[in-house]
């Protein structure tokens, strides 16, 4: 679709004569190329807003905090306390400690209050940037996924739990419910698809769209002028579903999470990256 | 291509998750999720988690339905369609424009009191000017030109309006009148969009 796009914008003065549609693809081609500028800067760390997060996520992890006043280092995201390389791109996981699959959103929150004997209910309670607040799950989140840059995705449903979780997700995912009885299938489950402009990935199995889209999270929004991890995409798909909000680090998203990643094995990690 | 469709759903019937022989989650399990992981419901929102039987028959089967259970999911939606007691189908064009353009309402960001569209144009090609079209539904240009204007078609569509399941079982088409996103008004509008001889939905792009 999109080379269609481009060798149509090369007859540009036609478009005028020959109607919308014409007009539609060269419109399309130019976000196309707004875009690609963008993805440009993913490899930029100068011009990608999206470091200033992995920046103060840095500080963060290392910041004596709770009532215990201790730093987050010895907190284990599955491949040994303190370790972040590698971590990221195979959660969400299964962790026996707290007998749970948990994406990383779920792990630092358990790992804040266990270790640091932080009250989470504020985190938990508005866990998204807005104008003019920050969010610490956001500035974590981009630390500790960058970390895994250069690394695959690599979903393996070993235990018992990850299994049951990643059909649960599935489940989710072909769940349609409320008022315009959607589900993610609706608009993800077909190759080439847009809704209004916007082109929507085909997530329901492997493939190079749930790769390249899970490869790609978290991201800097350009059009929210913030950094958002999965949490937030999940929220906002379940929002243009009339669903209600999910709740921060809950049991579906982190099912559907892994529902994704698994289809988006051996997918290198590139983040934060920027879109839209 | 329907009749396709529901031969191979016939076929499809997913009780294992596709990647490793994983059993598929029990309905009891997945609702347990949902109703756990959502539990700041606005008031009055607690019916949008639960599933009616059509919804959970198009889930448990991936909008394949077998053949039966299509035509289970056609006679019981059918019998929603509520038709205007006047009988008049056809309401202003440039309102139901308006209902076709516009995506708001019914979301946990919405104000209360937002007025729902209807937000065809997040799916359909209608009037051939609007170039932010979505492809997830056929195109509709020419809608009522192509059909005549002739008032059985007009009616269809005020059913497939407010109920697409009545004619297509599973349809990733919202149910606007049976779900209430729409008013009678509202549908009546749309479809002069889609079948008043002036709508730009029937007037050939200069
Ligand atoms: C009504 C349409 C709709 C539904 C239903 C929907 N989404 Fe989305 N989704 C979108 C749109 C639109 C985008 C954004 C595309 C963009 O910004 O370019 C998107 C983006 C995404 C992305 C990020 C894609 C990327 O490349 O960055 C993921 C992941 C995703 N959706 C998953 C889901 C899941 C899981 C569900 C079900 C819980 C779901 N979506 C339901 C419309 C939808
Ligand atoms: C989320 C996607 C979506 C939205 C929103 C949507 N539709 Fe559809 N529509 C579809 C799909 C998919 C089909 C084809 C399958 C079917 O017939 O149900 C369809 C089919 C139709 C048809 C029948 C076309 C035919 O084959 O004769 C009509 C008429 C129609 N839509 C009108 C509308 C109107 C009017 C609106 C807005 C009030 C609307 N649709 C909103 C997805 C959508």
């Amino acid at each position: 679709m999109r080379r269609k796009a481009t060798t149509l914008t090369c007859l540009c003065a036609l478009a005028f004569v020959l109607g919308a549609p014409l007009v539609a693809a060269a419109q399309e081609d130019a976000s196309e190329k707004e875009i690609e500028r963008y993805r440009a800067m993913i490899n930029d760390p100068m011009a990608n807003p999206g470091y200033l997060a992995v920046d103060r996520g840095e500080e963060l992890w290392s910041a004596k905090r709770g009532t215990k006043n201790v730093s987050l280092e010895t907190c284990d995201l599955g491949v040994g306390p303190g370790k972040i390389e590698g971590a990221f791109v195979q959660m969400p996981r299964y962790f026996k400690d707290a007998d749970q699959v948990m994406d990383l959103e779920q792990r630092l929150l358990w790992c804040m209050e266990t270790i640091q004997g932080l009250d989470t209910k504020p985190l938990k309670a508005r866990p998204f940037s807005g104008p003019g607040r920050g969010s610490d799950m956001e500035d974590l989140v981009a630390f500790i996924a960058n970390k895994s840059n250069g690394m695959k995705i690599n979903v393996v449903l070993d235990d018992p739990k990850e299994k049951e979780a990643y059909a649960i997700g599935e489940a989710l995912f072909f769940r349609r419910s409320s008022i315009n009885d959607f589900s993610c299938q609706t608009c993800h489950a077909e190759p080439g698809k847009r809704i209004r402009l916007q082109g929507l990935p085909q997530l329901d199995k492997p493939g190079k769209d749930a790769q390249a889209t899970m490869s790609s999270w978290p991201t800097y929004r350009v059009s929210q002028s913030a950094l958002r991890t999965m949490q937030h995409r999940l929220w906002d798909c379940y929002r243009q579903m009339r669903m209600p909000a999910p709740d921060y680090g809950s049991e579906a998203v982190t099912a559907l999470a892994l529902f994704l990643n698994k289809q988006a094995n051996g997918a290198e990690l590139n983040v934060p990256s920027i879109k839209r | 291509m329907k009749h396709a469709f529901i031969a191979a759903a016939a076929l499809v019937v997913p009780s294992l998750a596709f990647a490793q022989q994983i059993p598929a989650a029990p309905q009891a399990t997945v609702d347990r999720v949902v109703k756990e992981s959502f539990t700041k419901l606005p008031e009055g929102w607690a019916a949008r988690l639960a599933q009616d039987e059509t919804m959970q028959v198009c889930s448990q089967t991936r909008n394949q339905p077998s053949a039966a259970q299509a035509d289970a999911i056609v006679a019981r939606e059918t019998k929603t369609v509520v038709f205007p007691a006047d009988g008049v189908l056809l309401g202003d064009w440039k309102e139901g424009a308006k209902v076709a353009q516009n995506g708001r309402g019914g979301q946990f960001s919405d104000p209360p009191g937002t007025v729902s569209g209807g937000n065809c144009y997040a799916c359909h090609q209608m009037d051939l000017k609007e170039v932010s079209y979505g492809t997830l539904g056929p195109s509709l240009t020419n809608y009522g030109a192509d059909r005549k204007y002739a008032a059985e078609d007009a009616k269809a569509a005020y059913a497939k309006v407010y109920n697409a399941q009545a004619a297509f079982a599973c349809s990733s088409m919202p149910r606007f009148g049976h779900n209430g996103v729409l008013t009678e008004k509202q549908i009546k509008d749309v479809v002069a969009y889609l079948f008043d001889p002036n709508s730009p939905v029937n007037t050939p792009a200069k």
